[in-house]
């Protein structure tokens, strides 16, 4: 779908980003938090991260809980409001703040503080206006587009990008790339038939691509990838990796 | 009354193993072929103006479909409106007796399937046939139609050949001619003995009172055409303002429907030929829901081309059957639970992963992904229990992540839960439906939170 986003806003060197961390991130994944903070270090920008955060409300919003996702919104506006850049390694939370608070509530205090939110691929490439973060990684890499960061950010050619620019790094692209890999928050465990089924056709795409490393711009998409493909082959030699991690590595 | 939906089919329908991967393979090259086709015109520009032309409508539709009742009925046609789906059955059934019909055949129509008017008419004693290859295929096999588009998508040829042989007596045959020119021939006695032809609309023309109706197989034409009374079957959405703007839809309906340029017939019915009585029965049905919501506003501009369907993951591995409507897929799943109430198909929104892959397919850019999520918080504030546990616990876990102090507890409850979890083997509820066939991650000693507060 062709769609023309308003042009980025420029930063200006010095200005502070916060960092918005997916929770299951924080819990799950502290990893990509580093590796968010080791890019930024590197690039030169400040990096903060507000510790009061605590979860966008996605899983609420998408459950239909509209009452809780909009008090997690708003507790979203309080701990971020003071910034003028919001990073998030993941294109879904991103999906939310951007997308998701306005289809509530356009109104809303969330709704405006959404719109200073930027995943990590479209924030490097558009407002930074880097490709090449400086990053080595030797090996060869297939990127797994989630869709709520394809579809609702478009951020995917960014994303690409950015892998494309790294030193050492054969980049070779997913078959059927655009097609959802079945996590789906709840639906995975609602209707595990359907979400192991769509998995394992994604697990099938990355075997043929001969990918060492599965990155992909969310974390969320590779645990129940990681966890089907280990389920069935728990010595696999494949790594999942967020691409924070990937662009922070040197 | 007799309905259209079976809400068992869909509890059912989406717990079970993936359809057989020949449904996705089918479904792709369905998808493969329409890309292929709009790469020969402006495929962005035309689904714009079509998206815009159908927004005009709907939102005028009052006006609209007043302009079209009134140049429908100058030119010797009946319109007759049917607020629910009881009074359409009413209309028809009226109609039958009026012109003392005891045999119709049927051209294809969705919100023929969407009000069982077949089992409505059986039920009156009158003959009803179906005369799209598809459609009498699942008519004979006592089926509903799996696909707005292809109703028999579900069936093999050899299925095809076994229903023939077993309620036709004719041998068993699985060569699709031969299959073909039995369906033909029996049909072309009915066409013949029928009373009155009965066909859906694609779109009624509000400026012209042109219908026009869209097929491959020339059984719309002879439903249409043989019978001495014709009716017309139609939501309240398919109204286009301009005969100007039907060559927009056209070229896009053909191509997302079946990857053509433009279907083999394309007929446009103007009002009643000599002899010739034409009615055309316009049917809400709790359409009108959709009209009111502006959030929901947008599922009545789809002109039923099955992009959706062919695209979504969902359907690939449910098959149609599991939504239990006329209308499965992506736009089913939107529409069916204002059509039929969402204490009966509440579910049907959750079962999607929100990938929106249909939005990009839509030739009318319908936004459905988003409407699946707003239909799923319908369902949540009308007190549905259709979200199950897994949504239930999400409540339970919006509460955890109020604050800070809340979000800390409940990543110590977490930590325990995960621990215990590993040591007996065994996960409750959710997470057992995720470890049955996915590892789970080990939650690290220390959390983000954490690090960064010790780095400090």
């Amino acid at each position: 779908m062709v769609e023309t986003l308003s042009p980025a806003p420029r930063y200006r060197a010095g200005e502070h980003v916060a960092l918005f961390l997916p929770c299951y991130c924080d819990v799950l994944f502290p990893h990509v938090g580093k590796a968010m903070v080791a890019l930024f270090e590197r690039l030169g920008v400040p990096l903060d991260y507000p510790v009061e955060q605590t979860c966008c409300g996605q899983p609420a919003f998408n459950a239909g809980r509209w009452d809780e996702a909009g008090e997690l919104g708003a507790h979203f506006a309080r701990v971020f409001d003071r910034f003028d850049w919001i990073v998030v390694p993941s294109g879904s939370c991103g999906a939310m703040a951007r997308t998701f608070y306005p289809y509530m509530d356009p109104l809303s205090p969330a709704a405006q503080t959404g719109a200073r939110v930027y995943d990590l691929a479209t924030f490097l490439v558009d407002v930074l206006g880097l490709t090449d973060v400086g990053a080595r990684f030797t090996a060869r890499v297939t990127y797994h587009d989630g869709c709520h960061g394809r579809r609702e950010l478009h951020a995917s050619a960014a994303a690409i990008s950015l892998l494309q620019a790294v030193r050492d790094l054969e980049y070779v692209e997913l078959p059927q790339i655009e097609e959802c890999c079945g996590f789906g928050g709840t639906f995975a465990v609602k209707y595990p038939e359907l979400s192991v089924s769509m998995g394992e056709a994604k697990a099938q795409a990355i075997a043929q691509t001969g990918a060492q490393v599965v990155a992909s711009g969310d974390s969320s998409c590779l645990m129940h990838i990681e966890g089907l493909i280990r389920s069935s082959a728990p010595a696999t030699s494949l790594r999942f990796l967020h691409l924070a991690e990937i662009l922070a590595a040197d | 009354m007799r309905s259209g939906f079976d809400s068992g089919s869909v509890s059912r329908g989406f717990r079970k193993p993936a359809a057989a991967p020949v449904l996705t393979t089918t479904l792709q090259r369905s998808v493969e072929s329409a890309h292929a086709a709009r790469e020969q015109i402006e495929w962005e520009m035309l689904r714009s103006a079509a998206h815009d032309i159908k927004a005009y409508a709907i939102e005028n539709l009052d006006r609209l479909l007043v302009e079209f009742e009134t140049q429908f009925t100058a030119r010797g046609g009946t319109v007759l409106w049917a607020p629910t789906a009881s009074d359409g059955i009413a209309h028809l059934l009226d109609i039958c007796r009026r012109h003392g019909a005891t045999a119709v055949v049927k051209g294809k129509s969705m919100v023929s399937e969407e009000l069982a008017v077949n089992e409505h008419l059986a039920a009156a004693g009158i003959d009803a046939v179906e005369t799209d290859l598809g459609e009498y295929i699942v008519q004979l096999a006592g089926q509903r139609p799996s696909h707005i588009v292809g109703p028999a998508l579900h069936l093999s040829r050899q299925d095809v050949g076994r229903i023939f042989a077993e309620k036709l007596g004719t041998a068993y045959t699985e060569d699709p001619e031969a299959l073909m020119s039995e369906a033909r021939t029996r049909l072309r006695t009915r066409y013949l003995q029928a009373q009155v032809g009965m066909t859906g609309v694609n779109f009624a023309v509000a400026e012209t009172g042109t219908i026009a109706v869209i097929e491959n197989e020339g059984n719309g034409g002879l439903s249409s055409s043989v019978p001495p009374v014709h009716v017309f079957l139609m939501g309240i959405e398919k109204i286009i303002p301009r005969l100007a703007d039907l060559p927009v839809f056209l070229q896009i309906l053909a191509r997302s429907a079946t990857g053509q340029k433009i279907e083999v017939y394309t007929h446009h019915f103007l009002g009643a030929e000599a002899g010739k009585t034409v009615y055309c029965i316009i049917v809400d049905a709790n359409r009108t829901k959709l009209l009111a919501d502006p959030k929901t506003r947008q599922s009545l501009y789809c002109i039923r081309c099955g992009a959706c369907l062919n695209i979504c993951p969902v359907y690939r591995r449910a098959g149609g059957f599991a939504y239990g409507g006329a209308y499965a897929g992506p736009i089913g799943a939107v529409i069916t639970p204002r059509l039929v109430g969402l204490e009966q198909a509440g579910e049907l929104p959750f079962v999607s992963t929100l990938c929106g892959a249909c939005q990009d397919e839509c030739p009318v850019k319908i936004d459905l992904p988003h409407q699946l999520v707003y239909m799923r918080h319908k369902s949540v504030e009308q007190g549905g229990t259709s979200g199950g546990i897994a949504d239930r616990g999400i409540g339970i876990w919006a509460r955890g992540m109020r604050d800070l102090a809340s979000y800390r507890r409940a990543v110590v409850w977490l930590r325990r839960a995960a621990a215990v979890g590993r040591r007996i083997g065994w996960y409750p509820g959710v997470l057992g439906a995720w470890t049955k066939s996915r590892t789970l991650p080990r939650p690290p000693s220390e959390s983000f939170k954490e690090w960064w507060e010790r780095r400090r």
